[in-house]
C-alpha cells in the first residue's frame, strides 16, 4: 500500500534514485549533521563511518537493538538441551556404575552445560547480528559510488533514501546543507 | 611529538604514508608513550598518525610485498612444519611406541605440548575479551595478532589429545555420537569436559576473531576496488597469469567482508554483539583452563590431586599466554613497517607488567603446594614434592623456578620493562619455563606414584621432540601467513581511539561548530 503512494524519482539519464549522499569533514560534523537530519523527522536514512562514532546513536534517535534479547533467549535454549543432552545420555540411554554416584546426577554435567550455552550464545550473536543487520549482501547501490568506498577509509556519509515519505530532491539537499555538508550528490540505485 | 593534528591533510600525508620520525629514544618517555603522569595520557598511536595513514598503514602489510626476510623465513618454519607433519604420520602408521612415553609414564610430551598450547593461546582472549570488558584502550594494537595466535595455538594444542589415543582413526569416539555399540561417553569425565570446553574455546574465539575483522574485511575490499577502477593494469597473481592481485582481493575479502557497508545502525549492532561475546569469552577463557586442570585435579595422584590447581592454572596460562604474544610482536614491529607506531613501547611495558604479576602468582602457587603438603600430613604428597625438587628431574623443575618465578622479577626495574631487547629475552625464558611446569607437573607426578614397582623414567625419543618442534613449525607459519593475508591490526578500533576520533575534538578548534 505504502510502496503505491510512495514517489519513484528518476535521474536525467533515466535511473532510479536511491538516495542523496552527503559528505562530513570529521566525526564531529557528522554527529551534528546526524541531529539534523533526525529532527527533521526522517527515516529511512543512514550515518556511514569508519568506525562507530561515540554517541551516534542519540545523535540518530536511534532505539536500543533488541539483539541481546535474541541471544539470552538462544543462550539459555543452548544450555538447556546441552543439560538434557547430557542427562538422557547419561541417566537413561547409556547409565554407568562410576564410583557409585548416582548415574542422573546434575553435578557434573554442569561444564558441559555452560560449554553448550557459551557456544549458542557465540553463534547467536554473530550470526543474529548479521541477520537484524540484513547481511551478507553483495549488491548495495552505494558500493557503487568511488567516493562511499572511501568510507572504509576515513570519510564520513550521511546518505538519505528516496523511499524516505520526506525525500524530495531540492528540500533533502537543502537540510544536509544546512547540516554541515560539504559534497552532496544524487545516488542512482 | 609534532604538532600536527591527525585531521591536517598535508601533501606528505596525500601521497600515502610517511615514514615515521626515526628520533632516539628519550630516557624518560622512551618513543614517548612512558609517560608516569596518570593526568597526561600517553598516546595510543604514535606520529599524530591520521585514519587515512592507519589504513595505508595496516591495508599495506597486505597490499604491498613484505620484505625480502619473508620468504626464506616461512620456507623455514614450513619446512619444521612438515617435519612434525611426517612425525604424527609416523606415528600414526606405527603406533604411540615411537613416543617415550611408556608404562609407567603414560603422559609425557604429548599432554605437556597440549596444556603448554592451549595455555599460550589464553592471553589472546584475555586480551580481547576481559580489557575489553575493562575498557583498556591500549589492547586496540595487539588485539588482532593476539585473537590470532589463540586460534593458531588451539589448532596445536588440539592435535594432541587427537593422536595421543592410540588407534587415531577411533579418535571419533571422543565425541557423543550415536553408534552401532550403543556406547556413549562418559559425561562425568572431566576428560570429556576437556574435549568440550577446548572445542568450545577454539569455536568462539574463531567467531570473535572472524567478527572483528568483517570492517577491515571490507576497507580491503574497497581498497581493491578503487584499485581496480583507478588503473587498468597491476601487479598479476603470477607472471604467466592475467589475474590481477586486487581482483582476487577485491572477490576474497569481498566475500568475507559480507558487504558490510559501515552503516551505523549496523555498528551499533556490531557494538552490541562484540560486548556480549567479550561478555561470555570471559567466563569461557576462565573456565577452559580451569577444566583442562580438572584432568589432573580430579585423579587422585599425588602431586595433582589439589585445589589450587583451577586458578594456578588460569594465571599461569595468561603468564606463558603474554610472553608469547610478546615473543611475536617484538620481531614483527621491527619488521613491519611503521608497526612501531601502533605497537609502541607503552603496549610492551603493560605487557611485562601483566607477565610479573602473573609470574608472581604462579610463584605463590608453587608456594602454596609445598606448604600444602607439608600441612597435609600426607608422606605420599610429601614425597611426590620433595622429589620433584630433589629428585631425577631436579633439573626441570630448578629451571621452571628460575624461568617462571625469578626471570619477571628484572621487570621490577623500569629499565627491563621498557626495552624491546630485555622483553624479548625474559618472554623466552618463561615461555621455556612455562612448558617445564607442564613437564613437571605431569612427568614428575606420575613416574613415581605410590608403588615402588611402578616407579619409571620418561625420556623423550626423537619423534616427540621433532613433533614438537613441529607444532611450534605449524604456529609460526600460521602466524606469518596471517601477518601477510588479515588484517593484523583492528583498524576500525585503532582509529576510534585517536583523539580525532572523538566527536568532539574538532570544537575546541573551532573546526565545527565553534565548540560548546
Amino acid at each position: 500500500m505504502k510502496k503505491a503512494s510512495r514517489k519513484v524519482y528518476k535521474t536525467e539519464s533515466g535511473e532510479r534514485v536511491y538516495g542523496m549522499m552527503a559528505e562530513f569533514p570529521t566525526p564531529g560534523a557528522i554527529s551534528h549533521g546526524a541531529e539534523h537530519v533526525r529532527d527533521a523527522g526522517y527515516r529511512h536514512w543512514d550515518v556511514y563511518s569508519p568506525f562507530a562514532i561515540h554517541g551516534m546513536d542519540e545523535a540518530m534517535g536511534l532505539k536500543p537493538t533488541r539483539l541481546p534479547l535474541l541471544i539470552a533467549t538462544l543462550g539459555l535454549t543452548g544450555a538447556g538441551l546441552g543439560y538434557l543432552f547430557q542427562w538422557y545420555v547419561s541417566a537413561v540411554l547409556y547409565p554407568m556404575n562410576v564410583q557409585g554416584k548416582p548415574p542422573g546426577a546434575w553435578e557434573p554435567l554442569t561444564p558441559i552445560t555452560f560449554e553448550f550455552g557459551v557456544l549458542f550464545t557465540a553463534f547467536t550473536t554473530l550470526f543474529g547480528m548479521l541477520a537484524f543487520n540484513r547481511l551478507p549482501v553483495f549488491y548495495h547501490p552505494l558500493l557503487k559510488k568511488e567516493r562511499f568506498l572511501r568510507v572504509s577509509d576515513d570519510r564520513f556519509i550521511i546518505a538519505v533514501e528516496a523511499r524516505d515519505e520526506k525525500f524530495d530532491p531540492a528540500r533533502t539537499r537543502a537540510l544536509l546543507e544546512k547540516a554541515g555538508a560539504t559534497r552532496i550528490e544524487l545516488v542512482e540505485d | 611529538m609534532s604538532s600536527i593534528h591527525p585531521d591536517e591533510v598535508t601533501t606528505g600525508r596525500l601521497a600515502g604514508v610517511v615514514a615515521g620520525v626515526p628520533r632516539p629514544l628519550d630516557p624518560v618517555t622512551g618513543d614517548g608513550t612512558l609517560i608516569d603522569d596518570p593526568a597526561a595520557r600517553a598516546p595510543l598511536v604514535l606520529n599524530d598518525r591520521s585514519f587515512h595513514e592507519i589504513t595505508n598503514m595496516v591495508c599495506g602489510y597486505v597490499e604491498n610485498k613484505p620484505g625480502r626476510w619473508w620468504l626464506p623465513t616461512i620456507s623455514f618454519t614450513g619446512t619444521v612444519a612438515g617435519i612434525g607433519t611426517a612425525m604424527i604420520l609416523y606415528l600414526i602408521i606405527t603406533g604411540v611406541g615411537v613416543w617415550g612415553l611408556n608404562n609407567r609414564v603414560g603422559w609425557a610430551w604429548d599432554i605437556t605440548n597440549f596444556v603448554f598450547w592451549i595455555g599460550i593461546g589464553h592471553a589472546g582472549t584475555l586480551i580481547s575479551a576481559i580489557l575489553c570488558l575493562l575498557k583498556q584502550k591500549w589492547r586496540t594494537s595487539i588485539n588482532r595478532a593476539a585473537e590470532a595466535m589463540t586460534i593458531f595455538a588451539v589448532i596445536c594444542a588440539a592435535t594432541y589429545p587427537g593422536i595421543h589415543v592410540g588407534r587415531v582413526w577411533m579418535a571419533w569416539m571422543m565425541f557423543p555420537i550415536p553408534n552401532a555399540n550403543s556406547i556413549w561417553p562418559n559425561f562425568r569425565s572431566p576428560l570429556l569436559w576437556d574435549l568440550f570446553a577446548v572445542s568450545t574455546y577454539g569455536t568462539v574465539s574463531l567467531l570473535f576473531w572472524y567478527m572483528g575483522m568483517i570492517p577491515d574485511f571490507a576497507t580491503l575490499r574497497d581498497r581493491a576496488a578503487n584499485e581496480l577502477r583507478r588503473s587498468p593494469t597491476g601487479p598479476t597473481v603470477a607472471p604467466f597469469l592475467k589475474t590481477r592481485t586486487a581482483s582476487v582481493r577485491a572477490l576474497v575479502y569481498g566475500l568475507l567482508s559480507m558487504g558490510w557497508r559501515f552503516s551505523h545502525r549496523h555498528w551499533q549492532r556490531y557494538e552490541k554483539a562484540y560486548m556480549i561475546l567479550a561478555g561470555v569469552s570471559t567466563p569461557l577463557v576462565l573456565s577452559v583452563h580451569s577444566i583442562v586442570s580438572f584432568d589432573f585435579a580430579t585423579s587422585v595422584l599425588p602431586g595433582w590431586h589439589t585445589t589450587i590447581f583451577p586458578p594456578y592454572f588460569v594465571a599461569g596460562a595468561i603468564f606463558g599466554g603474554f610472553a608469547m604474544v610478546l615473543l611475536l610482536m617484538i620481531p614483527s614491529r621491527e619488521l613491519f613497517p611503521n608497526m612501531k607506531d601502533l605497537v609502541t613501547l607503552r603496549h610492551l611495558e603493560n605487557m611485562a607488567k601483566i607477565i610479573t604479576v602473573t609470574g608472581s602468582m604462579v610463584g605463590f602457587a608453587y608456594l602454596m603446594e609445598f606448604f600444602i603438603a607439608w600441612y597435609s600430613g600426607n608422606p605420599y604428597e610429601q614425597e611426590a614434592f620433595i622429589n620433584r625438587a630433589t629428585g631425577p628431574y631436579w633439573w626441570a623443575y630448578w629451571t621452571m623456578i628460575f624461568c617462571n618465578v625469578v626471570s619477571p622479577q628484572l621487570f621490577w626495574m623500569r629499565w627491563a620493562r621498557t626495552s624491546a631487547f630485555w622483553i624479548f629475552i625474559v618472554s623466552l625464558l618463561v615461555t621455556i619455563g612455562m612448558w617445564f611446569e607442564r613437564f613437571v607437573i605431569i612427568v614428575t607426578s606420575l613416574h613415581r606414584t605410590f608403588l615402588t614397582s611402578a616407579w619409571g623414567m620418561f625420556f623423550p625419543t626423537p619423534v616427540d621432540i621433532l613433533t614438537f618442534c613441529g607444532t611450534l613449525g605449524i604456529f609460526t607459519t600460521l602466524f606469518l601467513l596471517f601477518l601477510r593475508f588479515l588484517p593484523a591490526f583492528a583498524m576500525a578500533e585503532i582509529k576510534n581511539v585517536t583523539p580525532a576520533a572523538n566527536p568532539h575534538a574538532g570544537d575546541s578548534r573551532g573546526h565545527a561548530h565553534g565548540g560548546h
